[in-house]
């Protein structure tokens, strides 16, 4: 019997739609296990924050709301973490930038094995194995850890985000522990926010990304096939490198990981590292004009044609078939 | 300055598509393959230079850069490397790479770290192979120093960091004290990234990791190389996460290419559905 405890993201006083593949994978294995799941929210606004998962089946909603804990830092959200973590089994959260940065604290404090990014988990009788892509993607490891606390981070887009079952969990005010030694050392200074109407990366059904052919006109050219297909616009590491998407837009194994119905690779060449970030997409288009791209080795649909002409085109094409 | 540089070597990134995996998945098997500092370690490392140095004149180092790296002896010429392009100091911990795992360098380094002393630890946000993303972070709250992770800007100030922490949804800056652990990202490496106290704000690096001169690697044979032994730093050396098996991803078909925009129109409407 395992009890989970789900460490909600929280984003302007609303839990982050990354927190419900978290929940997820607690409800795969609270059932495999006959065991539980709790959610925590940590952060200014928890309070109001907790009413929007209490009906996800958790046994209680853990609270630690403080207009002190306005900004985000490891240093100051990670104590409560590791107070509320004592009792679990099982603590895990989204491998988002804020999980990634504080998991691994957590995971340190409690001498936990931390088991980062995994892509499912198989439960083994009382054994927990969970499976992880490495290598760019170019193996999956499948590996269990040996402490009685364990501390996970899922890969959002491999665990479908869980929808409410109905019910109210119990909610329960927890306090908020004192920051971590070192905590005043590191101060917030500022966050500069990509603004845009569109989906995020890593809920959007459908992704448009451009690589370095692009140049300057990288929006010029996307934005009206996004707007086609209501769609996020990604980026391959050379264009966020060259400054012409913002570094939030890219897409691979240091970037986002999306897996939507449909990604566009447009002037992208298909290295390892970007295949790694989108790989799993349903179905993959990919227009390049050199036909031996190895991106047309993963696509559903290669064309090889220049993209300042067929991009437009086809933005044209498919409004029109759309109807 | 002083800047510790923890740095892995691992299976050359470029060619993990040839990864094999003997049948029954027990073990991965990179024979074959060819060794190289994982990518976001030689950024970090070229991040502590520039940190230790006026860009303009960049031979005379500014403090100290020592790198360090857990591995069996034939991974020194990865540290020599390393030393060539201008760290001073090399330090390698004997272990097999398959008797490790992030909680344990992070253990170990607690242990080096509290000997050497540096004011920062300046570190990959993840090794290439295994892709853990932790030993930072572990590291960090083992010691109790701030961190600041997944780095692409970081500009000297009087007695502290500032750093612009590329995460989901824009750029967070953060300021630290030392002593403290940072991670960096791919575009710490980038020609206006990293400014020392010493180097001026118009100036430009090239872009990307410097390369050693030949009498820099020459002379880099006689920088000192110390060999620490793993039990000398953690007497813990049980591993907290173990892999019982390992499979290829399944493979994705090549499909079809289309003549023209029309014909892909036409498939993604009525073969894929997706219109
Ligand atoms: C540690 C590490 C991590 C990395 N992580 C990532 C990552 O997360 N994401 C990522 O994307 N990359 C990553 N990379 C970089 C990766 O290796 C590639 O360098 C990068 O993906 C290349 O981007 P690109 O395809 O836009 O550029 P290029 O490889 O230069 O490809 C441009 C493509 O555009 C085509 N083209 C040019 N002009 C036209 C035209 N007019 N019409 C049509 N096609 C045209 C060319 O044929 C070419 O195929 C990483 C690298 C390292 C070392
Ligand atoms: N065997 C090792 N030797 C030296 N440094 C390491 C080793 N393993 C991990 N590290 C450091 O920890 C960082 C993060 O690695 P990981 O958490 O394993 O992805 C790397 O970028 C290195 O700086």
């Amino acid at each position: 019997m395992a009890d989970i405890l789900v460490v909600a993201e929280l984003a302007e006083g609303k839990v982050k739609k990354a927190t419900h593949s978290a929940i997820t994978f607690a409800r795969q294995v609270a059932q495999g296990t006959g065991g539980s799941f709790s959610i925590l929210l940590v952060g200014a606004g928890a309070a109001g924050a907790a009413a929007e998962v209490a009906g996800f089946g958790a046994k209680a909603l853990l609270v630690a709301d403080s207009a002190a804990l306005a900004n985000y830092t490891a240093e100051r959200f990670a104590p409560t973490v590791i107070e509320a973590a004592k009792g679990f089994q099982v603590v895990v959260g989204t491998a988002t930038s804020i999980g990634k940065d504080m998991l691994p604290r957590v995971a340190a404090a409690l001498n936990a094995g931390y088991a980062n990014d995994i892509s499912a988990v198989h439960v083994d009788g009382a054994k927990l194995v969970y499976k992880r892509p490495m290598f760019a993607g170019n193996a999956f490891g499948y590996c269990s850890v040996s402490t009685p606390v364990q501390v996970v981070s899922v890969r959002q887009s491999e665990f479908t985000p869980a929808e409410p079952t109905g019910g109210a969990s119990p909610s329960q005010a927890i306090p908020v522990a004192a920051p971590a030694p070192g905590a005043d050392r590191v101060e917030f200074v500022s966050f500069d926010q990509v603004k845009t109407a569109r989906p995020a990366l890593t809920d959007a059904k459908v992704v448009v990304a451009g690589g370095r052919a692009l140049k300057e006109k990288f929006n010029e050219v996307l934005e009206p096939l996004a707007d086609t297909f209501g769609a996020a616009i990604g980026a391959s590491r050379a264009a966020c490198d060259a400054g012409y998407a913002p570094s939030d837009y890219q897409v691979g194994q240091t970037g986002k990981i999306v897996a939507p119905q449909l990604y566009f690779a447009v002037g992208i060449s298909g290295a390892i590292q970007h295949l790694a970030g989108m790989k799993g997409s349903k179905v993959i288009v990919a227009i390049n004009k050199d036909g031996e791209a190895p991106i047309f080795q993963v696509a559903d649909y290669g064309l090889v044609a220049d993209l300042f002409q067929a991009v437009p085109e086809l933005a044209r094409a498919a409004q029109a078939a759309k109807g | 300055m002083k800047i510790l540089v923890p740095l892995k070597r691992v299976a050359d990134p470029d060619n993990a598509n040839k990864v094999k995996i003997p049948a029954g998945g027990a073990t991965i098997d990179t024979t074959g393959l060819e060794w190289k500092p994982n990518p976001f370690d030689e950024y970090a490392l070229e991040a502590a230079l520039r940190l230790t140095e006026n860009g303009a004149s960049p031979k005379a180092r500014q403090g100290e850069v020592v790198v360090v790296s857990f591995g069996p002896k034939d991974m020194e010429p990865t540290l020599r490397s390393a030393l060539a392009t201008g760290a001073d100091r090399a330090i390698r911990v004997d272990a097999k790479d398959d008797q490790l795992d992030g909680a344990l360098v992070a253990r170990a380094l607690k242990a080096l770290i509290e000997k050497e002393k540096p004011d920062y630890v300046l570190m990959g946000k993840q090794a290439v192979d295994g892709d853990s993303n932790q030993v930072g972070q572990m590291l960090a709250q083992l010691l109790g120093w701030p961190q600041a992770t997944f780095a692409a800007t970081i500009q000297e100030e009087a007695g502290a960091l500032l750093v612009g922490r590329e995460v989901d949804g824009g750029v967070l800056t953060l300021r630290v004290k030392g002593p403290a652990i940072v991670t960096v990202d791919l575009r710490i490496v980038a020609p206006t990234s990293v400014f020392s106290k010493s180097t001026a704000r118009t100036f430009k690096y090239n872009d990307g990791v410097r390369f050693a001169p030949l009498p820099a690697i020459m002379a880099a044979k006689k920088k000192p190389l110390a060999e620490v032994k793993l039990s000398e730093l953690t007497s813990d050396t049980a591993l907290r996460v173990e892999y019982v098996k390992f499979e290829p991803p399944p493979g994705r078909q090549a499909g079809v290419k289309v003549k023209d925009v029309g014909d892909l129109v036409h498939r993604l409407k009525n073969d894929a559905k997706v219109l």
